[in-house]
């Protein structure tokens, strides 16, 4: 045995099922296409390691987006099939789970979710099941970690049966026989998740849920981070680490190349951490304490969104205007996770339909949805001028969204297809599970984030000691200065903005900006193009020729609206 | 009578009879276990022609307006 397949449904708890088997750690969450991707895993049966690979799910064997078509591929290298099934819908799950046993691989049955058919009144026979498929059904429950010893045991005995194959219609017939025979109804009342779940869904009462939801979201992403900011992490900076640096900075000695990597400029004889640009002092202060609390706050937000199961509401609330930009209401996933930062979100496109949606919403993504860490430092760095400066650049690139959405639709042949999408049912978050991925979202901004933002700083002084900056100062002026109103010293920001946006906001800080500068700065720096991981993503999603095309609009459409800002403001 | 899904009011159950769209709609939602013959009961009709969400057995769906003029219901009125 070497490669084992969990293969199932969408949002039948293959991702949950993978960790308790492997013990790796990967997002987990109550929407169908969390996973889009393969990720592989190993367990240890006895002495074996076999490699343990969680399938993005598919209703059927017939891939109808590249997130199934994954799936699809996947099986022909499996030695050994775990069939995740979600126990509350036996009867649905039934038609895969019928379609790989005709496939004459080994087969196990994981009966999920079993704790939830109680109190819903369903009652599985187990043991006439396994006689009925031929195969091992174990019942488990990802959540809790119950059955997944027995299931362990059992692969030992996981049969290859030998199915006929059959047409679509006999499957039917053979799932109805095999259902009337195992499984056994019983009436139960509504719970208040489930009225909860009906307000959430009816338009009079599901839009201003999703308002309120929105609204508090935002609302409490910005307390946590402000919270976290004020009297946690500067506090922190101030009192402990700048002394330390003026300590050093007095060894290197003031105006040496060392102590301007290093610490800096000192800004009237102190450390500005905002201003001072050395790697040891806005190096660390940038991704530590500006963006990190904001990006724990936001991801612990979208967590328990995600895993009460509020999104695939949002998305069907959303569905109509979303139809307008040339996208359907499932595509505010890819949009949240964006938010956070660009690279999941692109990630996410995979679980729409068509090259037409996804290039749509790449673009979209790409020019109007900043990532947190470039919020942010917006925040950060223009809050200071005012809250309506914020709404000016926020509002514009909300513009933007509605504007660019609204031609692409027009101007790009063919329409929007239509939404199609279960429902999960309403689960209270966890807080293990909660945390848990909270501190795997954060733990990778700390990895990916920290290094490249030092890497950037450093490279800003170098360019800077080496005079580059001021050759493409000169070369760009006509359209920094001219058309947009920034000093020609902002293309440093435009150049760190490829290799990371919380830096290049970070840089329009030491300049001196104007606030109108400020702002055009900041709205430009969110628009003109992605960052280099997301940039890689959207190529490898998208195709090259199509990535280029989304790239040309990015660039057209910054100069045009930091031109206009510069007319309007 | 037989009628298409957004025509079916809101709570009012019915028994699918038939699809009329090609062949990958029909595998796909009847693989989400949307199928004929089955008790299925619209919960919501979002304005402007949006998505109809309706529940057969234990699952809920959100489908498209367009799809949903192409899935007939036999109600009880």
């Amino acid at each position: 045995m070497n490669k084992i397949l969990l293969m199932g449904n969408p949002n039948v708890g293959k991702s949950v099922i993978f960790s308790r088997l492997t013990g790796a750690r990967i997002i987990v969450s109550n929407y169908p296409g969390t996973t889009v991707e393969f990720t592989q895993g190993h367990m240890k049966i006895d002495e074996e390691r076999p490699a343990v690979i969680d399938v993005p799910g598919t209703y059927n064997l017939e891939p109808t987006s590249k997130a199934e078509e994954v799936a699809v591929r996947m099986l022909k290298d499996g030695d050994l099939i775990i069939n995740v099934v979600n126990a509350t819908n036996l009867e649905r799950n039934l038609y895969l789970t019928l379609q790989l046993l005709e496939k004459n691989i080994s087969l196990v049955v994981a009966l999920n979710m079993w704790d939830e058919t109680k109190h819903q009144g369903i009652n599985i026979d187990i043991e006439r099941l396994e006689k009925e498929l031929g195969v091992p059904v174990v019942p488990t429950c990802g959540l809790t970690g119950e059955g997944i010893k027995e299931l362990i045991i059992r692969l030992k005995q996981a049969k290859t049966p030998k199915a006929k194959i059959t047409s679509d219609s006999d499957k039917w017939e053979r799932i109805g026989e095999i259902i009337e025979r195992v499984q056994k109804l019983t009436h139960h009342h509504h719970t208040f998740l489930q009225r909860l779940e009906d307000l959430s869904i009816r338009p009079l009462s599901g839009i201003p849920i999703a308002l309120g939801v929105i609204y508090a979201a935002f609302t409490i992403i910005r307390f946590i981070g402000e919270g976290l900011i004020t009297y946690i992490f500067e506090p922190l900076f101030d009192k402990a680490w700048a002394p330390i640096m003026l300590k050093l900075g007095a060894v290197l000695g003031e105006d040496t190349f060392l102590h301007n990597v290093l610490v800096g400029n000192l800004i009237d004889g102190a450390i500005d951490f905002k201003m001072s640009f050395g790697v040891l002092t806005t190096g660390f202060f940038v991704p530590i304490a500006m963006v990190l609390p904001y990006i724990i706050s936001f991801y612990l937000m979208l967590g328990i969104l995600e895993d009460f199961g509020y999104l695939p509401r949002l998305a069907v609330m959303v569905d109509n205007l979303m139809h307008h930009i040339g996208l359907h209401g499932f595509a505010i996933i890819p949009m949240m996770l964006g938010l956070g930062c660009n690279v999941p979100g692109a990630l996410a496109i995979r679980i729409l339909e068509g090259r037409r949606e996804k290039f749509i919403a790449a673009t979209l993504m790409a020019v109007a949805i900043p990532c947190m860490a470039q919020i942010a430092m917006i925040v950060g760095l223009v809050g200071e001028r005012g809250g309506q400066y914020l709404g000016i650049i926020f509002g514009t690139l909300f513009i933007l969204l509605i504007v660019k959405g609204l031609i692409m639709n027009k101007v790009l042949k063919g329409s929007s297809p239509e939404i199609l999408v279960e429902i999960p049912p309403y689960r209270i978050p966890q807080l293990e599970a909660v945390v848990k991925k909270l501190w795997m979202r954060v733990s990778g901004f700390l990895k990916e984030a920290v290094p490249y933002v030092l890497l950037g700083i450093l490279f800003v002084n170098i360019l800077y000691a080496l005079k580059i900056i001021d050759f493409f100062s000169r070369a760009f002026s006509p359209i920094l200065t001219g058309l947009w109103g920034l000093p020609k010293e902002a293309i440093s920001a435009l150049i760190i903005g490829f290799l990371r946006k919380d830096v290049a906001v970070g840089m329009l800080g030491p300049l001196n900006l104007t606030t109108k500068q400020l702002v055009i700065g900041s709205t430009v720096l969110a628009i003109y193009f992605p960052c280099i991981a997301t940039f890689v993503m959207l190529v490898k999603e998208l195709g090259i020729k199509d990535m280029l095309k989304s790239a040309t609009i990015m660039i057209f459409v910054a100069l045009i609206v930091g031109t206009l800002l510069n007319i309007i403001l | 009578m037989v009628i298409d899904l957004t025509r079916v009011k809101n709570g009012e159950s019915g028994i699918i009879k038939e699809f009329d769209s090609g062949y990958e709609f029909m595998r796909k939602i009847q693989s989400m276990g949307i199928r004929p013959g089955k008790n299925i009961k619209k919960l919501s009709s979002h304005f402007w022609r949006g998505p109809q969400t309706v529940e057969v057995d234990n699952v809920r769906v959100a489908i498209g307006w367009g799809m949903a003029k192409n899935i007939f219901i036999e109600v009880n009125r």
